[in-house]
């Protein structure tokens, strides 16, 4: 289970201005929760401190029983390497590894051998529709299928979380569905827990639960709104 | 489009200091270099020149011998003659002061000739009332006149006495004046020619006769008239043709010198382009931004373009700056010769070179621009809308490897080395050594594959990481290792050449000098000399076994060389000459001659040759027996028997003496006795291995400016490594952000930027290491032969080069490291959120 309890994060000379406070959130294995905001509200920014990639000024962050807040680099490192997944709205797939090697990276990172690594990587791309790409580079594929490379990617090694800031940000309202299906699917399927920062309605509308950041907190997103 | 270039890419030198700081002090680094070698030598060479003409005087043509000189009958002969005016004779000697541990150039003039061909030296009696008289006061036999550098130099002033040693005697002498004429610049001594003659033991020789042609002779005819007069060892030339033929001297050494400040400038020019081949790879979007909102390619190669001129105008003048300041520290300390001693007792004062700033400004703007080039030309042909998308900057690192062009660029190199040199300048020799950097640069993606290919057996994801990309993006390692390789390359190669030198110089002071003790009346000067009889009390002295005298000369061969050096001295046919190639013997009845590698080069003589040496102006027939090494004399030197000397010449004196001490006899007991013999301060006693550290320092001397430049060069090079990661890591935030995000630790992208910074370190000098022992071959077996045609055995300082190589591979990957460190101090969650 992932579960945020009274966060508080601030921006300015110790935190002076906030961004957020009194912010909770738990998520059950197998739900995917979207988070919606307006712009600067502070959506990445909660993002990253769910991942311990930014500091937080207040309150708790437990996955499946580990506290986040408190921890050192090098153990937030190492449990992102093990327990998270994530897909940028850039894909942010290296362009000189080819795509199974992408997709196996997070392996590389958890020192799993060669062979498990390849053969796991292209069960993924299997997954997700690729496997017939795996030996080609990033530049020939088109946005969607990148996208579908980085969802592989996220799941490969099998994460508790999987955090997704608008990963359909850059693809057409058509190619968008389709990655997003397919995200939900493999997370579902892996019995991960998935959370999804999105400007979009027709995305956060695929997700099991909806939630609105604002100053004030998380709250949950009116039907029809 | 004034207002895009202004804000879009000369601002951006100003977004990126530090790496538009590094290339401008490249720039200005190299240019100041070359500027300043060429200030210094270009004043040396004026104030050299201008010596030579104020020597000569008004004279049109010069009749010249051997430093021993000749019959003072020919100037009686050639003033008679139709074609003369003017004749004056002239007595050239080296002066050794003993009180001053140095020597003083002394002109023996007629004094009453003086003033219609040399009126430059004209002497001034100091006492003004007795102006009239000074023919008369040049006239005693103890009045000497020195210009205003001499009595500045040597601390005397008119009215006082100076101390010369003449033969193995010390002869004071009176300063009755000055000789104003001869400037600042050269510090020289006149004093009458028959006093000279007398005074120095010469009777009825002199060294030189100026003449002056009557109006509307033809130089040439007479030239050539005059020739067929005269004996053999005495060439007639014009004073143009004697100053060329002194300066060409030094050429090739100043030929070198300005090889190595374009080595330095070239390198800046390469810290330009790794800049800005970085910079484009991160401005890529930008471009295509620009691109799709109607910017022309051709604007967009011209704004690139001006980029790195920018930078090479800035290097350029701060580098004249530089140049100039570097030259007058120059001058102070090592001499307008750089402490090589070419042009010594001339004194060159700094002066703004305006043709040589300008030229050396321009290729500061070259070197930029060149810099500048490929990137610009990369930026032109970059599709805007592929540019647009994240990550298409990598496609500017995957070079192709080039193994034709690299094998071209090597088989040039090698087919070059076979050409002969330029007017005495190894100009094919330096471009085998460019075409040598240009293959092993060309080599490199290749090699750095392989090295990944080995490299990628570990398992560890930071090793897959770092293959991945070095394999991927072999162009990065280019861009990153071709400074290493070009740094190390040319650092490994003057180490070479410089330990094979200077291990070949020891070993032949080692041969040349077989005795327990030298003697020496006059290293360089021709003033003191030991007679006969200082020789027999020297042999009969306890404790010596046996002496070697040596006699001293300069041969004038032809008209189209400088006189080489003639050695007598008991040479054991030649076993006391380390020897070089196979000898020849000479049949019964012939006289053997061991000829310099400077000497069978410039006379193209090679063992078996016959020769024909002027001797006490006669002809003398000898049979060259075998060619010797000879590091001392680049215009050539000729060794022979003393007997055959004694034999053909009838001249029993010697220069220096060698003494074979007996067993158990102690130096000091014997120099104590000689000088006991001799006198203090008339002779330099030395044991061979004082002469063997003072030669060695010498050489060090000589090669301190050399060294200099290469650190120099190195360290430009270090920058460019150092830069190029910077910037790399700059360009690859986003990366690293997303490694950050799965997990690795700062640390590790840490490890990650430092692995691909040995990688590539390690292939540069790896790479490095090989292509300089193929420069230095090339310095060894064709530049230094052909600029100053001596040969030296290859000596590799292996623990050396290892421990450079790995300080080398080092200092790259802390470079990398701090670089990256300095890259991702920003957060890696701004560096991902840059596209969100």
């Amino acid at each position: 289970m992932f579960e945020i309890c009274d966060l508080k994060k601030g921006f300015g000379t110790a935190g002076a201005r906030v961004l957020f406070e009194g912010l909770s959130l738990r998520v059950q294995r197998g739900e995917f929760v979207a988070i919606m905001g307006e712009s600067g509200v502070g959506k990445s920014t909660l993002l990253n401190c769910m991942a311990g990639l930014e500091p937080v000024d207040g309150g708790s962050i437990r996955l499946d029983g580990t506290e986040l807040v408190g921890l050192d680099d090098d153990a937030l490192a190492g449990l992102r390497r093990r327990s998270f997944g994530f897909v940028f709205q850039a894909f942010h797939i290296l362009p000189h590894l080819d795509v199974v090697q992408n997709v196996a990276l997070p392996l590389w990172l958890l020192d799993a051998d060669d062979a498990e690594a390849d053969r796991r990587a292209r069960g993924m791309l299997d997954r997700v529709g690729l496997l017939d790409r795996a030996g080609d580079w990033p530049r020939e594929l088109s946005g969607g299928e990148l996208q579908r490379v980085a969802i592989a990617r996220a799941l490969v090694h099998r994460p508790s979380l999987v955090l997704a800031d608008e990963p359909t940000g850059n693809l057409d309202p058509a190619r968008a569905a389709g990655v997003l299906d397919l995200l939900l699917e493999c997370v579902r399927d892996a019995g991960a827990m998935g959370i999804l920062v999105t400007h979009s309605r027709a995305a956060a509308l695929r997700a099991d639960r909806i939630l609105r950041l604002s100053a004030v907190g998380l709250l949950p997103e009116a039907e029809g709104t | 489009m004034s207002r895009v270039l202004g804000r879009i890419f000369v601002a951006s030198l100003a977004r990126r200091r530090l790496a538009t700081a590094l290339s401008l002090f490249a720039i200005a680094l190299g240019v100041a270099l070359g500027l300043a070698v060429q200030i210094i030598h270009g004043a040396a060479l004026d104030e050299f020149g201008r010596g030579m003409r104020l020597l000569s005087g008004e004279a049109d043509l010069q009749v010249a011998g051997s430093r021993d000189g000749f019959d003072d009958a020919l100037y009686g002969r050639l003033a008679m003659r139709d074609e003369v005016a003017d004749a004056s004779p002239v007595v050239e000697l080296e002066v050794r002061l003993p009180a001053h541990d140095r020597s003083l150039s002394l002109f023996g003039l007629d004094a009453l000739r003086v003033a219609y061909v040399h009126p430059a030296l004209m002497p001034q009696q100091v006492d003004d009332a007795r102006r009239d008289d000074v023919a008369l006061a040049a006239l005693q036999p103890d009045a000497l006149f020195l210009s205003p550098a001499a009595q500045a130099e040597l601390g005397v002033s008119a009215g006082e006495r100076l101390d010369v040693l003449a033969g193995a005697r010390v002869v004071s002498l009176r300063v009755a004046g000055a000789v104003p004429g001869a400037g600042q610049g050269r510090a020289l001594a006149v004093m009458d020619i028959a006093a000279a003659q007398q005074l120095f033991g010469r009777p009825g020789r002199i060294t030189r006769i100026d003449l002056r042609l009557k109006p509307g002779i033809d130089v040439g005819a007479a030239r050539d008239a005059l020739a067929a007069d005269l004996p053999a060892g005495v060439a007639v030339l014009t004073p143009h043709a004697a100053e060329e033929l002194a300066a060409g001297l030094s050429r090739a050494y100043r030929v070198n010198l300005t090889m190595l400040a374009a080595i330095a400038l070239v390198t800046g020019g390469f810290l330009v382009f790794s800049t800005q081949f970085l910079a484009v790879a991160r401005r890529r979007q930008e471009f295509a931004f620009l691109r799709a909102l109607g910017l022309g390619r051709g604007a967009l190669m011209r704004g690139l373009l001006i980029e790195g001129a920018v930078v090479g105008i800035a290097g350029g003048l701060l580098g004249i700056a530089f140049g100039h300041g570097i030259a007058a520290v120059a001058f102070d300390v090592a001499g307008g010769d750089l402490g090589a001693g070419y042009f010594s007792g001339v004194s060159p004062a700094l002066r703004f070179d305006l043709a040589a700033s300008g030229t050396y400004l321009l290729l500061g703007v070259l070197a930029g621009l060149a810099g500048a080039w490929l990137p610009a030309r990369e930026a032109r042909h970059m599709l805007p809308a592929r540019a647009l998308k994240s990550g298409d900057e990598a496609s500017m690192f995957r070079f192709h490897p080039r193994p034709r062009r690299a094998a071209a660029c090597l088989a040039g190199a090698a087919v070059l080395c076979l050409l002969p040199p330029l007017a005495g300048v190894p100009v094919f020799g330096y471009l085998a050594v460019a075409l040598i950097l240009v293959g092993a640069v060309l080599v490199l993606p290749m090699l750095v594959r392989g090295v990944t290919r080995v490299a990628s057996r570990p398992r560890r994801a930071l090793w897959r990481l770092a293959n991945a990309r070095l394999a991927a993006a072999p162009g990065q390692g280019v861009v990153a290792g071709a400074g290493v390789v070009a740094s190390v390359a040319l650092a490994v190669a003057m180490a070479i050449m410089v330990a094979s030198f200077r291990d070949s110089v020891d070993r032949w002071l080692t041969a040349v000098l077989p005795a327990d003790l030298y003697v020496s009346a006059s290293p360089q000067g021709t003033s003191g000399f030991l007679d006969p009889a200082a020789l027999a009390r020297i042999a009969a002295l306890p404790g010596v076994s046996r002496t070697m005298p040596v006699r001293f000369d300069t041969l004038r061969l032809d008209d189209r060389h400088l006189p080489v050096s003639l050695i007598a001295r008991p040479l054991d046919g030649g076993k006391l000459l380390p020897l070089v190639g196979l000898s020849v013997p000479p049949s019964a009845g012939e006289k053997p001659a061991w000829v310099s590698e400077a000497m069978a080069d410039l006379f193209a003589l090679g063992a078996g040759d016959r020769i024909v040496l002027p001797l006490g102006g006669n002809p003398v027939a000898f049979r060259v027996a075998g060619v010797w090494r000879d590091y001392a004399r680049q215009q050539g030197a000729v060794a022979i028997e003393l007997a055959d000397y004694r034999a053909a010449t009838g001249d029993l004196v010697a220069n220096d003496v060698g003494v074979f001490l007996a067993a158990g006899t102690s130096f000091d007991t014997v120099a104590a006795a000689v000088r006991d013999i001799l006198g203090e301060n008339t002779v330099r006693i030395a044991s061979p291995g004082e002469i063997r550290a003072r030669s060695l320092a010498i050489f060090d001397r000589t090669f301190l400016v050399t060294y200099a430049m290469e650190a120099v060069a190195v360290l430009i090079g270090l920058f460019g490594v150092s830069t190029s990661f910077a910037v790399l890591a700059i360009a690859r935030r986003k990366e690293f952000g997303m490694l950050r995000h799965l997990g690795m630790t700062r640390r590790e992208v840490g490890r990650l930027i430092t692995l691909e910074g040995v990688l590539t370190a390690a292939a540069g000098t790896v790479l490095g290491l090989l292509a300089g022992t193929a420069v230095a071959f090339v310095l060894i077996e064709v530049v230094n032969r052909q600029s100053f045609h001596w040969s030296m055995d290859l000596h590799v300082p292996f623990g050396g080069l290892l421990a450079f190589a790995a300080i080398v591979i080092a200092l790259a990957g802390l470079a990398a490291r701090v670089s990256g460190y300095q890259a991702m101090r920003g957060s890696a969650l701004l560096a991902v959120r840059e596209d969100w």
